[in-house]
């Protein structure tokens, strides 16, 4: 009998897999190998990649699509999506020009700017959590009405900055620290924090939850409308600080602001990891989407290719990502 | 001293439909009571508005002479009451310790912020499935565990706090007989403990063969409600098929 005990006692205290095992198996982990490929290939094959220049171009470009995809990679996580992120940083962004020609406060136009996305994000998540309405049409309708708002708000102009008033605004987003793009940086941070968000606290684990096994999380007394909630509140907040960031770059913004966006957020945390199922996603995902995108789209122009390839490239590895998921998952049993 | 739990006159009805009619039930510590019944007898019902997931349309509910409403399930669980569910009502993405934990994680301090304390988590869910005799390991994730694995997160966590009352939901009906056994003898556990359990089943001799007592439900109507060694498999067929009318 202690012998039995003895036994469990062992089996108890193992591990399924180390930190080596679960790195093999994470869809993130493939993406960066075929992204250190690439890299590798574009150093061998052109001059032009592997410049100061060029990577900081690289950097830059990916940080914003990485931003929201950040946001979007938890809404994905509890099964849902959210198509109207590329609208809601062009409602925001519009909003910031406003205010910042309006009041010449930096402070007061980023505010404005977040809130605006904030506001978007509470009306998405309340209509889909409290009234249990479908994401993908929620998020759908709000995809038109945010951008149309942005038309009617910038009534279809240009809003642009000029002079000396508007340096600290245009050099947040499109300055640098030590040689790394300001934008990059707020990448790190962000997934930094969100990483750390699902990973280390319960809000985190319930994401997760909601994306196993909804009706259980409910029974086990997970709050879970609000979770829902949140999580659209975080893509949309994510939207507008990625809108901060790039109309700072820019030095302008127009109605178009991130239109389509969403379509490359959506891919980069799918490629990442990111299952619409639910259940699966990394914020480190969510960035080795967004820097694959980036450095295909780069590539190709290194590389003398038409950009109209671009497209092709993307979708290509949107499939391939779902096929290496299928395949993990079948080996799983 | 008041009983345990005491439901006086419970009925449910959605809209015309009565799901249950005018049910009393009393509960003590220690005790076994075995709920059987046919498909829409109404015990998934009585044991769903004993657990919170919805309120009675009438009646009573007493637990331990106070009067209590409960508006969901969490509610339940603060005074004393853990269910396992029929589908055991676990994420197969997450691991086993954090399943057990669902809704009442283990958090410690770091700095400002509340963190998960996974060490915490996988020790305490260790001993728990140490308890259960259970070989199930808290770091594996529950979507590759066998039926018996399963059953066991779910009943661990019933263990987490001082239940003084354990529903279960059929939950022998989806694994083997050795882990049949297993279940029952971890019923015997629980009551050992002075806990109170509700065993909902279809399977005549696991009831026989661990409840104290046995409560038949037919259409809506408690039919039957008696020591079970005053009664036997072939009364409670009768009363289930409604050959025996009550007893």
């Amino acid at each position: 009998m202690s012998k039995q005990i003895a036994a469990i006692e062992d089996v108890v205290g193992v591990q399924e897999s180390g930190f080596f095992g679960k790195m093999l198996r994470s869809q993130a982990f493939w993406i960066t190998v075929f992204v250190a490929l690439i890299v590798l290939l574009l150093i061998l094959r052109t001059d032009r990649f592997w410049t100061a220049n060029n990577l900081f171009n690289v950097a830059r470009n990916l940080s914003f699509v990485g931003i929201m995809a950040l946001g979007m990679t938890p809404v994905i996580i509890t099964a849902g999506i959210d198509l109207s992120v590329g609208s809601i940083m062009g409602l925001s962004g519009i909003i910031l020009g406003l205010v910042l020609v309006n009041t010449g406060s930096m402070w007061l136009a980023i505010l404005a700017c977040l809130g605006t996305a904030l506001l978007v994000g509470i009306v998405n998540g309340a209509l889909i959590s409290y009234l249990k309405l479908n994401p993908f049409v929620i998020t759908l309708g709000m995809l038109a009405l945010a951008r149309s708002l942005a038309l009617v708000f910038s009534n279809n102009k240009l809003i642009s900055f000029f002079g000396d008033e508007y340096d600290a605004f245009l050099n947040l987003g499109g300055g640098s620290l030590w040689g790394i793009p300001n934008p990059a940086i707020a990448l790190v941070i962000f997934a930094l924090i969100i990483g750390f968000l699902l990973n280390y606290t319960a809000w985190g684990q319930y994401v997760y939850a909601l994306g196993g096994n909804e009706e259980a999380a409910r029974l086990t007394g997970v709050p879970v409308r609000w979770i829902k909630m949140s999580v659209y509140m975080l893509a949309a907040f994510m939207a507008g600080v990625a809108a901060v960031l790039m109309v700072g770059w820019l030095g302008a913004v127009t109605n178009a602001l991130g239109e389509q966006m969403e379509l490359n957020v959506i891919a980069a945390a799918v490629i990442g990891g990111a299952n619409l199922l639910g259940g699966a996603g990394t914020a480190f995902g969510a960035v080795i989407g967004a820097v694959l995108l980036e450095v295909i789209r780069n590539g190709l122009i290194l590389a003398g290719v038409s950009s109209l390839w671009n497209g092709f490239f993307v979708g290509l590895f949107i499939i391939l990502a779902v096929f290496l998921e299928r395949v993990r998952n079948y080996r799983r049993g | 001293m008041p009983a345990l739990l005491e439901l006086s006159d419970i009925s449910k009805h959605y809209g015309a439909i009565q799901a249950l009619s005018s049910v009393d039930l009393s509960l003590e510590s220690g005790e076994v009571l075995g709920l059987m019944g046919d498909n829409g007898a109404g015990k998934s019902t009585l044991v769903k508005i004993i657990a919170g997931n919805f309120p009675a349309s009438e009646g009573q509910m007493r637990l331990e002479g106070e009067e209590v409403h409960f508006s969901k399930p969490v509610d339940a669980r603060n005074k004393g009451i853990e269910v396992v569910y029929q589908d055991l009502a676990l994420c197969n993405n997450l691991t086993a310790a954090a399943n057990v934990f669902l809704g009442r994680e283990i958090k410690r301090q770091l700095g400002p912020l509340k963190v998960l304390d996974y060490q915490a988590m996988y020790k305490r869910a260790g001993e728990l499935f140490q308890e259960l005799k259970s070989e199930t390991r808290p770091r594996d994730v529950v979507r590759q565990m066998s039926g018996g694995q399963r059953q066991a997160v779910a009943i661990a966590r019933t263990r987490l706090s001082k239940a003084k009352i354990v529903l279960m939901d059929e939950p022998t009906a989806a694994i083997s007989v050795r882990q049949v056994a297993e279940v029952l003898d971890l019923l015997r556990k629980l009551r050992d403990q002075g806990l109170a359990v509700i065993l909902i089943s279809h399977r005549m001799p696991d009831v026989f063969s661990v409840a104290d007592r046995i409560v038949v439900m037919r259409r809506g109507h408690k039919v039957a409600d008696k020591a079970i060694k005053s009664s036997s498999p072939e009364e409670v067929t009768g009363l289930i098929t409604g050959a025996i009318e009550s007893a």
